[in-house]
Protein backbone atom coordinates (compact mmCIF):
# COMPACT_ATOMS: atom_id res chain seq x y z
CA UNK A 1 0.00 0.00 0.00
CA UNK A 2 1.86 2.83 -1.17
CA UNK A 3 -0.48 6.26 -0.78
CA UNK A 4 1.96 8.78 -2.86
CA UNK A 5 1.07 7.00 -6.48
CA UNK A 6 -2.68 7.70 -5.71
CA UNK A 7 -4.20 10.61 -7.76
CA UNK A 8 -5.80 12.68 -5.62
CA UNK A 9 -7.94 11.58 -2.88
CA UNK A 10 -10.30 9.89 -5.15
CA UNK A 11 -7.61 7.81 -6.94
CA UNK A 12 -8.27 4.17 -5.29
CA UNK A 13 -11.15 4.10 -7.34
CA UNK A 14 -9.26 3.83 -10.44
CA UNK A 15 -8.38 0.54 -11.44
CA UNK A 16 -4.14 1.20 -11.08
CA UNK A 17 -5.08 2.75 -7.55
CA UNK A 18 -6.93 0.26 -6.20
CA UNK A 19 -4.52 -2.19 -6.66
CA UNK A 20 -1.89 -0.10 -4.16
CA UNK A 21 -4.83 -0.07 -1.46
CA UNK A 22 -6.00 -3.69 -2.38
CA UNK A 23 -4.87 -5.19 0.91
CA UNK A 24 -6.47 -2.73 3.35
CA UNK A 25 -9.93 -2.92 1.52
CA UNK A 26 -9.49 -6.74 1.79
CA UNK A 27 -8.94 -5.59 5.72
CA UNK A 28 -11.75 -2.93 5.82
CA UNK A 29 -14.49 -5.66 4.37
CA UNK A 30 -13.28 -8.17 6.86
CA UNK A 31 -13.18 -5.62 9.77
CA UNK A 32 -16.62 -4.72 8.76
CA UNK A 33 -18.05 -8.62 8.56
CA UNK A 34 -16.82 -9.57 12.14
CA UNK A 35 -18.42 -5.85 13.27
CA UNK A 36 -21.76 -7.06 11.89
CA UNK A 37 -21.33 -10.37 12.85
CA UNK A 38 -20.89 -9.46 16.52
CA UNK A 39 -23.92 -7.18 16.16
CA UNK A 40 -26.29 -9.68 15.05
CA UNK A 41 -24.87 -12.28 17.50
CA UNK A 42 -25.69 -9.50 19.80
CA UNK A 43 -29.19 -8.93 19.02
CA UNK A 44 -30.03 -12.30 18.39
CA UNK A 45 -28.98 -13.04 22.16
CA UNK A 46 -29.87 -10.12 24.19
CA UNK A 47 -33.36 -8.23 21.86
CA UNK A 48 -36.59 -7.96 23.83
CA UNK A 49 -38.40 -8.99 21.18
CA UNK A 50 -37.96 -11.93 19.24
CA UNK A 51 -38.59 -10.49 15.61
CA UNK A 52 -35.36 -8.65 16.50
CA UNK A 53 -33.61 -11.39 17.36
CA UNK A 54 -34.44 -13.45 14.42
CA UNK A 55 -33.66 -10.47 12.84
CA UNK A 56 -30.23 -10.28 13.82
CA UNK A 57 -29.51 -14.21 13.80
CA UNK A 58 -30.06 -13.00 9.82
CA UNK A 59 -26.96 -10.43 9.95
CA UNK A 60 -25.14 -12.64 12.16
CA UNK A 61 -25.51 -15.38 9.14
CA UNK A 62 -24.77 -13.18 6.59
CA UNK A 63 -21.41 -11.68 8.41
CA UNK A 64 -20.54 -15.59 9.05
CA UNK A 65 -20.90 -16.30 5.17
CA UNK A 66 -18.50 -13.23 4.50
CA UNK A 67 -16.22 -15.20 7.15
CA UNK A 68 -16.64 -18.37 4.99
CA UNK A 69 -15.74 -16.59 2.17
CA UNK A 70 -12.31 -15.21 3.65
CA UNK A 71 -11.98 -18.70 4.99
CA UNK A 72 -11.18 -19.99 1.45
CA UNK A 73 -14.74 -21.08 0.87
CA UNK A 74 -16.77 -19.97 -1.68
CA UNK A 75 -19.23 -22.81 -1.45
CA UNK A 76 -19.50 -22.27 2.01
CA UNK A 77 -20.10 -19.00 1.82
CA UNK A 78 -23.52 -19.85 -0.01
CA UNK A 79 -24.64 -22.44 1.54
CA UNK A 80 -24.88 -20.41 4.32
CA UNK A 81 -26.78 -17.74 2.79
CA UNK A 82 -28.84 -20.14 1.21
CA UNK A 83 -29.52 -22.57 4.24
CA UNK A 84 -29.39 -20.63 7.09
CA UNK A 85 -30.53 -17.42 6.19
CA UNK A 86 -33.06 -18.37 3.40
CA UNK A 87 -34.18 -20.98 5.20
CA UNK A 88 -33.42 -21.46 8.79
CA UNK A 89 -34.41 -17.67 9.77
CA UNK A 90 -37.69 -17.60 7.82
CA UNK A 91 -38.56 -20.67 9.68
CA UNK A 92 -38.48 -19.05 12.86
CA UNK A 93 -39.87 -16.34 11.86
CA UNK A 94 -43.05 -18.37 10.56
CA UNK A 95 -42.61 -20.03 14.08
CA UNK A 96 -42.34 -16.60 15.92
CA UNK A 97 -45.55 -14.89 14.10
CA UNK A 98 -47.41 -18.80 14.58
CA UNK A 99 -46.73 -19.56 18.42
CA UNK A 100 -45.36 -16.44 20.08
CA UNK A 101 -47.48 -13.74 21.83
CA UNK A 102 -45.97 -10.62 22.13
CA UNK A 103 -48.63 -9.26 24.51
CA UNK A 104 -48.92 -11.96 27.60
CA UNK A 105 -45.29 -12.46 27.58
CA UNK A 106 -43.48 -12.68 31.10
CA UNK A 107 -40.71 -10.34 32.49
CA UNK A 108 -38.03 -10.93 34.86
CA UNK A 109 -35.48 -13.68 34.92
CA UNK A 110 -36.46 -17.28 34.22
CA UNK A 111 -34.28 -19.07 36.91
CA UNK A 112 -31.41 -18.53 38.82
CA UNK A 113 -29.59 -17.99 35.92
CA UNK A 114 -31.17 -15.56 34.33
CA UNK A 115 -30.04 -12.44 35.82
CA UNK A 116 -26.41 -11.25 35.95
CA UNK A 117 -25.42 -14.67 37.14
CA UNK A 118 -25.47 -16.10 33.35
CA UNK A 119 -23.76 -13.03 32.39
CA UNK A 120 -21.18 -14.04 34.18
CA UNK A 121 -20.93 -17.42 33.51
CA UNK A 122 -20.73 -17.05 29.47
CA UNK A 123 -18.19 -14.28 30.24
CA UNK A 124 -16.19 -16.84 32.21
CA UNK A 125 -17.00 -19.91 29.44
CA UNK A 126 -15.83 -17.13 26.58
CA UNK A 127 -12.90 -15.98 28.45
CA UNK A 128 -11.52 -19.50 29.53
CA UNK A 129 -11.88 -20.76 25.47
CA UNK A 130 -10.34 -17.15 24.17
CA UNK A 131 -7.25 -17.79 26.43
CA UNK A 132 -7.24 -21.61 25.54
CA UNK A 133 -7.05 -20.54 21.83
CA UNK A 134 -4.71 -17.78 22.09
CA UNK A 135 -1.95 -19.87 24.39
CA UNK A 136 -2.12 -22.84 22.18
CA UNK A 137 -0.06 -23.18 18.95
CA UNK A 138 -0.96 -25.14 16.64
CA UNK A 139 1.17 -27.40 13.90
CA UNK A 140 0.69 -26.01 10.74
CA UNK A 141 0.48 -28.84 8.04
CA UNK A 142 1.63 -28.79 4.30
CA UNK A 143 -1.71 -28.86 2.51
CA UNK A 144 -2.37 -31.62 -0.12
CA UNK A 145 -4.84 -30.47 -2.31
CA UNK A 146 -6.62 -26.25 -2.63
CA UNK A 147 -10.27 -27.45 -1.46
CA UNK A 148 -12.13 -27.03 -4.54
CA UNK A 149 -15.87 -27.52 -4.62
CA UNK A 150 -14.54 -29.85 -7.48
CA UNK A 151 -12.69 -31.82 -4.46
CA UNK A 152 -15.57 -31.52 -1.62
CA UNK A 153 -17.83 -33.06 -4.73
CA UNK A 154 -15.34 -35.86 -5.08
CA UNK A 155 -14.69 -36.20 -1.29
CA UNK A 156 -19.05 -36.84 -0.82
CA UNK A 157 -19.34 -39.12 -3.10
CA UNK A 158 -16.11 -40.95 -2.35
CA UNK A 159 -14.40 -41.39 0.66
CA UNK A 160 -17.88 -39.61 2.76
CA UNK A 161 -20.64 -41.72 0.99
CA UNK A 162 -22.59 -43.64 3.66
CA UNK A 163 -22.42 -40.12 5.39
CA UNK A 164 -23.61 -38.55 2.54
CA UNK A 165 -26.65 -41.12 2.69
CA UNK A 166 -26.74 -40.65 6.06
CA UNK A 167 -27.79 -37.25 6.35
CA UNK A 168 -30.31 -37.97 3.57
CA UNK A 169 -32.42 -40.30 5.67
CA UNK A 170 -32.15 -37.96 8.46
CA UNK A 171 -33.47 -35.06 6.78
CA UNK A 172 -36.42 -37.25 5.33
CA UNK A 173 -37.00 -38.36 9.04
CA UNK A 174 -37.24 -34.50 10.46
CA UNK A 175 -39.32 -33.47 7.82
CA UNK A 176 -41.37 -36.46 8.29
CA UNK A 177 -41.66 -35.92 12.03
CA UNK A 178 -42.09 -32.05 11.70
CA UNK A 179 -44.92 -32.98 9.71
CA UNK A 180 -46.56 -35.35 11.84
CA UNK A 181 -46.19 -33.39 15.26
CA UNK A 182 -47.28 -30.18 13.99
CA UNK A 183 -50.07 -31.84 12.72
CA UNK A 184 -51.58 -33.21 15.43
CA UNK A 185 -54.55 -31.10 16.68
CA UNK A 186 -55.51 -30.13 13.36
CA UNK A 187 -57.10 -33.34 12.07
CA UNK A 188 -60.07 -32.94 13.26
CA UNK B 1 0.15 -6.70 13.25
CA UNK B 2 -1.75 -4.81 11.94
CA UNK B 3 -5.48 -4.52 12.21
CA UNK B 4 -5.72 -4.36 8.47
CA UNK B 5 -4.07 -8.11 8.33
CA UNK B 6 -6.20 -9.91 11.00
CA UNK B 7 -8.06 -12.18 8.60
CA UNK B 8 -4.93 -13.96 7.89
CA UNK B 9 -4.88 -15.02 11.67
CA UNK B 10 -6.10 -17.83 13.44
CA UNK B 11 -6.68 -16.90 16.80
CA UNK B 12 -9.29 -14.24 15.08
CA UNK B 13 -11.45 -16.57 13.87
CA UNK B 14 -11.10 -18.97 17.48
CA UNK B 15 -11.93 -15.52 19.40
CA UNK B 16 -14.55 -14.58 17.06
CA UNK B 17 -16.17 -18.47 17.39
CA UNK B 18 -15.51 -18.05 20.99
CA UNK B 19 -17.36 -14.86 21.87
CA UNK B 20 -20.32 -16.28 19.04
CA UNK B 21 -20.57 -19.08 21.27
CA UNK B 22 -20.48 -17.25 24.99
CA UNK B 23 -23.74 -15.05 23.47
CA UNK B 24 -25.32 -18.64 22.72
CA UNK B 25 -24.67 -19.57 26.13
CA UNK B 26 -25.79 -16.41 27.94
CA UNK B 27 -29.04 -16.82 25.24
CA UNK B 28 -29.40 -20.47 26.44
CA UNK B 29 -29.13 -19.08 29.77
CA UNK B 30 -31.36 -16.16 29.99
CA UNK B 31 -34.49 -17.01 27.37
CA UNK B 32 -37.78 -17.23 28.94
CA UNK B 33 -39.49 -19.00 25.74
CA UNK B 34 -38.26 -21.89 23.97
CA UNK B 35 -38.07 -19.66 20.33
CA UNK B 36 -35.32 -17.59 22.07
CA UNK B 37 -33.22 -21.11 23.25
CA UNK B 38 -33.41 -22.11 19.53
CA UNK B 39 -31.95 -18.91 18.74
CA UNK B 40 -29.47 -19.09 20.68
CA UNK B 41 -28.52 -22.68 20.11
CA UNK B 42 -28.11 -21.80 16.58
CA UNK B 43 -25.22 -19.20 17.05
CA UNK B 44 -23.67 -21.97 19.53
CA UNK B 45 -23.54 -24.21 16.05
CA UNK B 46 -22.59 -21.33 14.37
CA UNK B 47 -19.46 -20.86 16.63
CA UNK B 48 -18.65 -24.66 16.01
CA UNK B 49 -19.06 -24.40 12.32
CA UNK B 50 -16.30 -21.61 12.02
CA UNK B 51 -14.13 -23.09 14.63
CA UNK B 52 -14.12 -25.88 12.26
CA UNK B 53 -13.93 -23.70 8.91
CA UNK B 54 -10.45 -22.06 10.76
CA UNK B 55 -8.74 -25.25 11.51
CA UNK B 56 -9.62 -26.35 7.94
CA UNK B 57 -7.93 -23.27 6.24
CA UNK B 58 -5.08 -22.68 8.99
CA UNK B 59 -3.77 -26.03 9.92
CA UNK B 60 -5.52 -29.17 8.40
CA UNK B 61 -3.58 -30.94 5.46
CA UNK B 62 -6.92 -31.58 3.42
CA UNK B 63 -9.00 -28.72 3.63
CA UNK B 64 -11.94 -30.71 1.81
CA UNK B 65 -12.75 -32.23 5.82
CA UNK B 66 -13.09 -29.30 7.26
CA UNK B 67 -15.80 -27.93 4.82
CA UNK B 68 -17.56 -31.49 4.51
CA UNK B 69 -17.60 -31.20 8.12
CA UNK B 70 -19.65 -27.66 8.38
CA UNK B 71 -22.01 -29.16 5.95
CA UNK B 72 -23.30 -32.00 7.83
CA UNK B 73 -23.30 -29.37 10.73
CA UNK B 74 -25.68 -27.34 8.74
CA UNK B 75 -27.68 -30.27 7.60
CA UNK B 76 -27.96 -31.00 11.33
CA UNK B 77 -28.96 -27.60 12.58
CA UNK B 78 -31.29 -27.48 9.91
CA UNK B 79 -33.37 -30.98 10.99
CA UNK B 80 -32.81 -29.65 14.46
CA UNK B 81 -34.63 -26.34 13.66
CA UNK B 82 -36.81 -28.10 12.31
CA UNK B 83 -38.01 -30.40 14.56
CA UNK B 84 -37.03 -27.95 17.48
CA UNK B 85 -40.24 -25.49 15.91
CA UNK B 86 -42.95 -27.83 14.73
CA UNK B 87 -42.43 -29.17 19.09
CA UNK B 88 -42.56 -25.29 20.20
CA UNK B 89 -45.93 -24.83 17.77
CA UNK B 90 -47.34 -28.39 19.23
CA UNK B 91 -46.82 -26.95 22.87
CA UNK B 92 -48.53 -23.87 22.09
CA UNK B 93 -51.51 -25.52 20.78
CA UNK B 94 -51.72 -27.69 24.25
CA UNK B 95 -50.65 -24.79 26.75
CA UNK B 96 -51.11 -21.46 24.68
CA UNK B 97 -47.49 -20.73 25.76
CA UNK B 98 -44.12 -20.76 24.19
CA UNK B 99 -42.74 -20.14 28.05
CA UNK B 100 -40.04 -22.71 29.36
CA UNK B 101 -41.35 -22.12 32.86
CA UNK B 102 -45.30 -23.01 31.88
CA UNK B 103 -44.03 -26.52 30.73
CA UNK B 104 -43.85 -28.13 33.37
CA UNK B 105 -46.50 -31.00 33.78
CA UNK B 106 -43.72 -33.71 33.87
CA UNK B 107 -41.38 -32.34 36.87
CA UNK B 108 -41.53 -34.02 39.84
Amino acid sequence: MNPTDASGILGFLTADGFAGYGDAAVGIVFLFSLTITIIGGFMACNAERLVRAVAGLALCFIGIATIYYFLNSPLLSMMQLLIYVGAVCITIAFAVMLAAPEDDRKHGPANALGGPLGLITAGLITFALIGLAVNTSFDVLPKENMGTAKQIGIELLTTYAVLFKLISVVLLIAIIGALIIARQGRSK
Amino acid sequence: MSILNLHNDLNTYLILAAVLFGMGMYGLMTRRTLIGMLIASELILAAAAINFMAFNRFTAPDPTVGQIFTLFIMAIATAEATIGLSITIAIYRNYKSVDATDIVDLKG
